[in-house]
This record gives structure tokens, sequence and C-alpha cells, in this order.
């Protein structure tokens, strides 16, 4: 094209474009001559955001050189377009002078690191595993996984650890994320997933989220609720923040933290009083109603209402918006399923719906948001405790005869199921587990109780740590690996709706750094496994999970990288090559039970594991802020997110008595920290908030309790007692830890954290002005 | 109005600042961005409202209408271009006569920069890079007729009051139903008058 044609619209060719687009001339939205491209010679790689668990489609761009330098919206079916600040920014870490290009290794943790060779630092891991396996047994070496590797990273950390480690403690940061959801969705449907597509929102009636700030943390979901409220769908929004979509809710209810069953119970209670139930469906298509129904019925609007700290209309309101309408749609996140009662406020909104016919029908049914980009996929393989691949579970022995043929090992040599993220650390505590391998994950951010996490890791005889920046944990261990980002690699991942996308490699990496399922193969072959882990590259590794997976529920067989690149992600269960996927649920009323019934379960309400008393009279909750992803080791080294939310804060009620910005003290029974104050409406008078996505001395988990859900195993994020006073002065930021010869913030990239306390809702900082 | 414009709904904006990052991103000012975010109602409600240039028409933009250098320049579509580097001298006349606060100036390079609706990609009929990013469509970028079709009975406005001056602008503003035909008004209210509270 040239210049002289500038100023003609492209013409729309409506086989490509999905609705919605307008005017983008190929489904990717630019035009193929695009004339700086060809002047720069760039090419763009279609591929995913690395972030969360929405899996928003973009193209990196990448330069003559080979480099990555840019990002350029792409029309996926997921995200039209669309990507949040994360998103845009995400690129600008792939050539980030904070890169670890070289292992870093010392004896004891005294020591600053020194630049090793591969073979040092690998000998020297594989010399440890030994020494403390020989001393304690194989269960006193451990592993940790996480849930933004691709999905055949997570298949081989659950088969590394089993087969090569022949260790029975393996679990993931996943652990944080959605396994209340995993566990409640499970019981109730014998799957593990959200029943609905994205695309089902669009076509619902009326619209619930519970617990999830999805402006947010899934920015780009938030398309998907205005079109249904363009369509005339009402939205109900359940936090105890005003958060920005409850802004323009039909009906926000800010109910107290720790409190989600309670109300649900009550909405149902309403239902069946109201005959609002689907007793047909209810019938036909379930077992357990009966003993629901009477345990609602101990949960009247006047009894919820007082738990939860909400009027009783609006709990009659909610049960009449939901239930009066065809079509209904409930959709949770971490403020439902962060409880030590996570799986049963799942298993409440799971009554509400079912009890309602909202089941397997365009726009009607159930989801739980994904927070990391991988948490669905990330446990599905084997890399939580008790699952092996295909979500098979490790106690069963039929599921582990078929998994040791698969991997070719005696029965008799595969370990029972282990203990969770935060139980390991426990047991490093206890020094029941010595050593440790961590792969890309923080948990000196991201556990709760930071003195515990700290004290367990430091408890450890040897810690190594797979990392591409030098995260607070990896500053901690005694090996840390230099490993690949996500786009020098090719991988899949399962995003929040269950559908498996295809990320692509976009760029070498650099000198001195390799892709974890070499150091994970590297390692086995040390420990005289090199036969199971012949894994050349992704493809390979992802021809065995398929296999692996045949024939379970979690299904891959049928997806392959062809059809993934071909059909822009296909949704689990895909048994066959010519299986379309399965993008929503129970269609034929049939659920994943043997019986095929949907099994309600009886939730009572118990209160948070944290008790309020004269001393700490006020509800801590945490979450995010939607420029910051998780522990932030990634995040806090962009220089535009840093800039848009460059410290966290606490937000309190004006009824507290601070003035914005004045330093305040918040209080639990593990430990205090000083925050800027942001003081706002939009959160109750006796809750205080804080984000999560920094390190001590202003980390939010160096206050949060480490009370885990019986079944999940989640730890109690959301909710624990707390106090707040003034303090003198507000403690700094610290820069995330440099690599030996690294600068931690180039100047280039980063203008250091503002001095002053956010002055806008929600701490999004400053806005461009200058 | 311009055929194809951008409508800003702030209705719909939830903070994310995508648009700023997006803006970032732009060829012809990489690295800076060109919009702003304001939270009109701070402590009370997270509302949050994104700024870009609004190109206005009528008058011709006050921007390019003081602007002694003659640097910014009105293409016949109506876009307010980014002042011409070989003619910009960097006074900053155009900064202070904008009402909508959108100019900024490289102090250093004493050179102007603003949002030109993304030229280089609105020529060849992609939307410009906020409007194309913005997760919630609180920016839109197309025609008025395209964006009723996606939300039926929506309301636009494209005129702005500052005291008695009115300014349309190419840019519209998604408005309630019931302020049709209203302008909008522009600029801070004024809540104090030497010293004395006139709300
Ligand atoms: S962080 Fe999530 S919403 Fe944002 S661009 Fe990435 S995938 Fe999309
Ligand atoms: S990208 Fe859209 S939703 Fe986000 S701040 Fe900008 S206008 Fe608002």
């Amino acid at each position: 094209m040239t210049h002289a044609q500038a100023g003609q619209p492209l013409p729309l060719d409506p086989s490509v474009a999905p609705p919605g687009t307008r005017n983008f001339r190929d489904a990717g939205g630019i035009p193929a001559d695009r004339w700086h491209a060809d002047q720069n010679g760039e090419t763009l790689v279609p591929t995913h955001c690395c972030f969360c668990g929405v899996q928003c489609g973009m193209y990196l761009r990448v330069d003559q050189a080979g480099k990555v330098f840019g990002v350029e919206p792409r029309n996926h079916d997921i995200n039209r377009m669309r990507l949040c600040p994360k998103g845009i920014n995400a690129y600008q870490q792939v050539n980030h002078p904070d890169r670890l290009t070289s292992p870093l290794m010392r004896s004891n943790r005294d020591e600053p690191f020194r630049e090793v060779s591969w073979e040092e630092a690998l000998d020297f891991t594989v010399s440890e595993v030994r020494r403390i396996q020989g001393e304690y047994g194989n269960d006193a070496f451990g592993l940790l996984g996480g849930a933004s590797l691709f999905s055949e990273k997570t298949y081989l950390v659950g088969k590394f650890a089993r087969v090569a480690l022949k260790t029975r403690h393996v679990d993931y940061n996943g652990r944080l994320c959605m396994v209340s959801a995993a566990g409640a969705n499970k019981l109730a449907f014998g799957i593990d997933r959200a029943g609905n597509p994205f695309s089902d929102i669009l076509l619902t009636d009326c619209l619930l989220i519970a617990g999830s700030n999805v402006g947010e943390c899934f920015p780009v979901m938030t398309q998907y609720l205005w079109g249904a409220r363009d369509r005339g769908a009402t939205l109900i929004v359940v936090d105890p923040r005003e958060t920005p979509i409850a802004r323009t809710a039909d009906l926000h209810v800010a109910l107290k933290p720790g409190t989600d069953s309670a109300f649900f119970n009550s909405v149902l209670h309403v239902v069946v009083a109201e005959g609002l139930t689907d007793e047909a469906y209810l019938a036909a298509h379930t077992t357990g109603w009966e003993e629901v129904k009477k345990t609602v019925a101990d949960y009247p609007p006047a009894r919820a209402a007082e738990i939860c700290g909400v009027p009783e209309e609006q709990i009659v309101q909610v049960a009449r918006m939901f239930a009066g309408v065809d079509k209904a749609m409930a959709w949770h996140a971490r403020g439902v399923e962060h409880h030590s009662q996570g799986v049963e406020n799942c298993l409440s909104i799971i009554n509400l719906c079912v009890a309602t016919g909202n089941i397997g029908r365009p726009g009607a049914g159930y989801g739980t948001i994904t927070g990391q980009g991988n948490g669905q996929g990330g446990r599905e393989h084997g890399q939580k405790s008790d699952l092996l691949p295909g979500g098979r579970s490790i106690a069963n022995p039929e599921h582990r005869r078929q998994i040791c043929e698969i991997w070719g090992i005696d029965e008799a040599e595969l370990p029972p199921a282990g203990t969770s993220m935060m139980e390991m650390v426990w047991q490093m505590q206890r020094r029941e587990i010595r050593g440790l391998i961590g792969i890309c994950n923080n948990p000196f951010v991201s556990l709760p109780n930071y003195a515990t996490v700290k004290d367990g890791y430091d408890t450890a005889e040897f810690h190594a740590q797979f990392d591409f920046f030098l995260s607070e944990t990896a500053a901690n261990a005694h090996v840390v690996f230099p490993v690949t980002v996500w786009a020098e690699d090719e991988g899949v991942m399962a995003n929040a709706e269950a559908r498996v996308v295809k990320h692509n490699k976009a760029q070498e990496p650099p000198a001195g750094v390799r892709t974890d399922t070499w150091v994970i193969c590297e390692l086995a072959r040390r420990l005289g496994a090199a036969d199971k882990f012949d894994f050349p590259d992704s493809r390979s590794v992802f021809e065995e999970l398929r296999i692996a997976s045949a024939g379970t529920v979690n299904d891959y067989y049928g997806i392959t990288y062809e059809r993934l690149e071909e059909t822009g992600g296909i949704a689990w269960p895909c048994p066959d090559t010519e299986h379309p996927g399965t993008p929503r649920l129970f269609e034929d009323g049939r659920t994943y039970h043997p019986d095929g019934k949907v099994h309600l379960q009886v939730v009572e309400w118990h209160p948070p594991m944290d008790p309020y008393s004269e001393e700490f009279p006020l509800s801590l909750t945490t979450g995010r802020t939607v420029a910051h992803f998780l522990s932030g080791n990634q995040t806090r080294r962009l220089g535009a997110l840093v800039e848009q939310t460059p410290r966290p804060w606490v937000e309190v009620h004006p009824s507290l008595g601070f003035r914005n910005g004045d330093p305040v003290r918040v209080v639990t029974r593990r430990g205090s920290e000083v925050f800027p104050a942001l003081v706002t409406e939009a959160i109750r008078p006796d809750t205080v908030f804080v984000p999560y996505h920094w390190p001590v001395p202003t980390a939010a988990n160096a206050l949060t309790i480490d009370a885990l859900d019986p079944r999940s195993k989640i730890p109690e994020y959301k909710v624990c007692a707390a106090r707040v006073e003034p303090a003198e002065r507000i403690d700094e930021v610290p820069a995330p830890p440099t690599a030996p010869g690294q600068v931690a913030y180039p100047e280039t990239q980063v203008s250091r954290a503002d001095p002053l306390p956010p002055t806008a809702p929600q701490g999004r900082g400053t806005s461009e002005r200058s | 109005m311009m055929g194809r414009t951008i409508f800003i709904d702030p209705g719909r904006c939830i903070g994310c600042q995508a648009c700023v990052s997006a803006c970032r991103e732009c060829d012809s000012h990489r690295g800076k961005s060109m919009i702003h975010l304001d939270y009109p109602d701070e402590g009370r409600s997270v509302a949050s409202l994104p700024t870009v240039c609004m190109h206005c028409e009528d008058p011709v933009a006050p921007c390019a209408e003081v602007c002694p250098a003659d640097a910014i320049l009105v293409t016949a579509d109506g876009v307010v271009q980014q002042a011409d580097t070989s003619r910009c001298i960097g006074c900053a006349n155009c900064v202070n006569a904008c009402p909508f606060g959108v100019p900024k100036i490289d102090l250093q390079a004493k050179l102007q920069m603003k949002c030109n609706l993304c030229y280089d990609r609105t020529a060849y009929g992609l939307a410009p890079m906020c409007a194309t990013v913005c997760p919630t469509g609180a920016l839109f970028y197309g025609t008025l007729d395209e964006l009723r079709a996606e939300r039926p009975g929506v309301q636009v406005a494209d005129s702005f009051t500052f005291g008695a001056t009115t300014v349309s602008t190419g840019v519209a503003m998604v408005v309630p139903a019931d302020k049709v035909q209203w302008p909008v008004p522009g600029g801070l209210p004024i809540v104090e008058v030497n010293g004395v509270d006139v709300r």
C-alpha cells in the first residue's frame, strides 16, 4: 500500500471478522503491508499475554535482529483486540536488563551469589538432592511449581517429582489461586472447570459477580459484562468494596468479608420461600436437594443480614433478580475462594445456580475466574500434590496403574499424595522437608504469614529456584537457574474458560538462559532418570501429555499444536482430533459423576478463623490492583506499571478518622506495617483493604493468616482480624533484589516510586499529565 | 462531527489505564502517553474518566488558533495534528489554550506533542491504539451508527460549554439519555470566588 491510498478505509471481511470488529482488514486487525512494518522489517508473532487467566491474544513485534520490541493488539476470539495495561507492557520484560543470564550459586545464605556454569549449578543441586535424600529419605526433598508455566512444564514438574526425585512432596502456587472452586466443582459436577465460555455472558439476563474485582483483575472480561448490559442484563455485584464494576451495578451488596456462604444460603432460602426453584430440573438431575433445602431453611434473611452486615431487603432482591429470569449466571473469584471455607462458599453459589435451573444452557451457568495465566491448566496434569496427569487421583489404584504404565515405572515406586504448599512450609520449619526446588513462584510475597514462610525457607538446608528475575524468594536460594520468559518458548495454557491456547516463540533466549524443560530434563538425567525425560522441546512433552490425559475427564487427546494454531483455542474435554472441544458443559443434562447427576452439597456458615476482639475489631482483606500481577516479581520492574501504581496503600472508610495520605499502621496477630491511607467511602466502615503485590516492609502477607480451608488447603487471604492506628511515617517500598552486575530499575523504563501516596480511589496513582 | 471518531463513555470506564499504556506504544510519541485519566468523585466513588484530544472543530481548534508558528495543522478530515516538528518553537501557547488540558511540551526538546488520533492507524482504517485496547469500550472508535448498533439507544454530545463559550468537537461523549442536545459542561466547576463558597 502506498501513502496515496492512506485514508481509504479497509474493507471489512465478514467471514473472518468476529462480531464487534469494526473495519479491520484481517482477523489480526493489521494491514499486512502496514508501512512501518515494511520500514522496520518487523514481524508480528501471534501469541497470548503471559499474565492472567483471560489469556488475551496479542502479537509481539519482533525487529530484524530477532528481538521483541513491542506489542500489537490481536483480534483473537477471547479479547477482540482488547488488552489491559499489563498485557500492553508485558513485552518489556523480554529484554529487560534485570534478566538473569547466568546460574547463580553459593554454599550458604550469608555469602553473596557467584555466577557459575550450568554444569556446576546442576551438579551442586543434584549432589544436595542426593545428600538430603540419602540422610533423611526421599520425602525430605520437595518441589514447588507454578501456574504461570505452560501446561507441558507443569506436567514435567509432576513427573519429575515422582519419577526422578521420587518424592511425594510436590505442589504449586495455583494452590493459592482457585483450588476452592476446583474442589467445589469436582464435588458437585465431577469436573473441575467453569461451566460456560465467556461468550455466554453476552446471552444472560442476570449476571451475578461475587468476590471478583473484574475491572482490575480481569479487565478484558469487562467487555463481556458491559456487552451483557447493553443487551439488557441486570448486574449484581457482591463485594465488600465498591469496585469499578460494582459502581455501575444494578445492585451492589457490600457484605462483610468471610460471610459469603451465609449470604448465598439465605438467597437460596428466599428462592425456596418464593417458589422460584426449578423443581423439574432438581428432580431429574440432582441428588442431595432435600438436605440442602433443609439447611437453607435455617438462613432466613434476618439472620443472614445480621451475619453479613447487609440490609435484609438486598438478600430478597438478589433472590428475585437472579431466580426471576430465564437465564442467569454466577461468576466468582478469589473473594469467595480465599477462605477457610472457600470450598463451601463456592458450593453455596453452585447450589443457587442449580436450584434455579441455571446450568448447561447458553447464558445460564457458572464459572470461576482464574487468577494466574495457567491457573486452570496448571493443576490438570499432575503438578498438584494429590493429582496425576489428566486430573487422575493419586489415591486411586486404577489411576495410579494407568499412569505408571505410561511412565514405565513400577507401581510401588509411585509415591502417595503429598501436602499443600503452605503445609510444606510448615514441614520445612519442622525439618521434615530439608531441601526444596521452586520453579517460577515467589512465596516470600505470595504466601500468608511472611514470618512463618521466611522461617521455613531459612530452615531448609538447600533451596534452588528457577526464575528469570531474581525474585524475593530466589534471593534466599543457594542456586538460581536463569530460565526463559514466555516469549522465548512455545507451549499451551488453559484460560478461565478451560480453552486451551497456544503461545508461540518470538525470540531466542539470551545466551546463558535455558528453558525450564531443559533444566528439568538435565536434573532428571543427573538423577539417573534420563530415559524417562527424553524431551528435546515442548512439543515432545505435549505429545506425552495428550496420551497421559486420554480417556480422563481432562481429556486433551484431540488437541494438537496444529489445531490450536488453526482454531485459536479448543476447550477440553476433547477426546479425538475431529472433536470440536467442549466450550459449554452439561448441555445434555449429564455431569461427570458416574450417575450423571449434580451432587448438591450441604453448606453451613462458620466464622473466619481469626476471631475479632476489642483489640482487633476490623476485617483486613487483600486483593490486586490492575497494574500488577501476583507477587509483582515481573510487573514491579516495568516502568509504566510502577508509575501507575508505585506502592501499596490501605483503603479506609472516612469514619475511621484518617485523612488521605496519613501514615496508618495496620496491626494483626501476625505483625504490623505502615501504609499511606486512601480514605474512601467505597469500602465498608468495618473493613480495611491492602493490595498484596509487594514484599516486606509493605507486604499485605506479613499480616494475613495462614489458616487453610480443610479441603482445598487454600489460605484465608481475604479476611483476618485487624486494627488500624496512626503512625509516624510510611515505610519505603523496597526495589526488587538485583542480580550481580545488573541494575534493578533501568532509568529509561521507570520513574521510581512517587513519594506521594496514591490519591485516587483504588490507588491507581497519578495519571499522565506533564 | 466526523464520520468515524472516538466516543468516550465514562460510565464504562474502569480506570485501568490500558489506554494510557497503549498511547505510549504509538510510534509518533513512543514512551509518552497523551491521555490523562481523571477521578472526578475521589473519596466517594471509583469513577474515572479518560480524556483524549477532543479534536475541536468549532471554533477551529484553540491550540492551533493560538500557535504563533502555525505548527498545528488540522487535516481535511478534522484531525488536529501534533505540532509539526520543523515549525514548533516549544512556546506552550497551545498547552494554555486547550480547554481540555491535552497538549504536552517536552521542555528539553522544546517540542509539543499531542494525540493525533493515531493518524498512522486511522488512515488505514484501524482504530487508534487507545480505543483498540480499551477493555470496556469506554473509548470506542467508529461511526455513531456503529456505536448504536452495539449499544441501542445510546445518546452522545459533541459540544462543551466553558462559561459563555461553546466548543464543538470531533470526538464525542456518551451522555445520559435525558441530556440529549445539551452541551456538556466543560472545565472545573467554580466552587470559590474571592474566598467565598459559591457552590
Ligand atoms: S493480564 Fe489478563 S486481561 Fe490483561 S492483557 Fe493479560 S490476559 Fe488480558
Ligand atoms: S482503557 Fe478504557 S476502561 Fe481503561 S482507563 Fe482507559 S478508557 Fe477507562
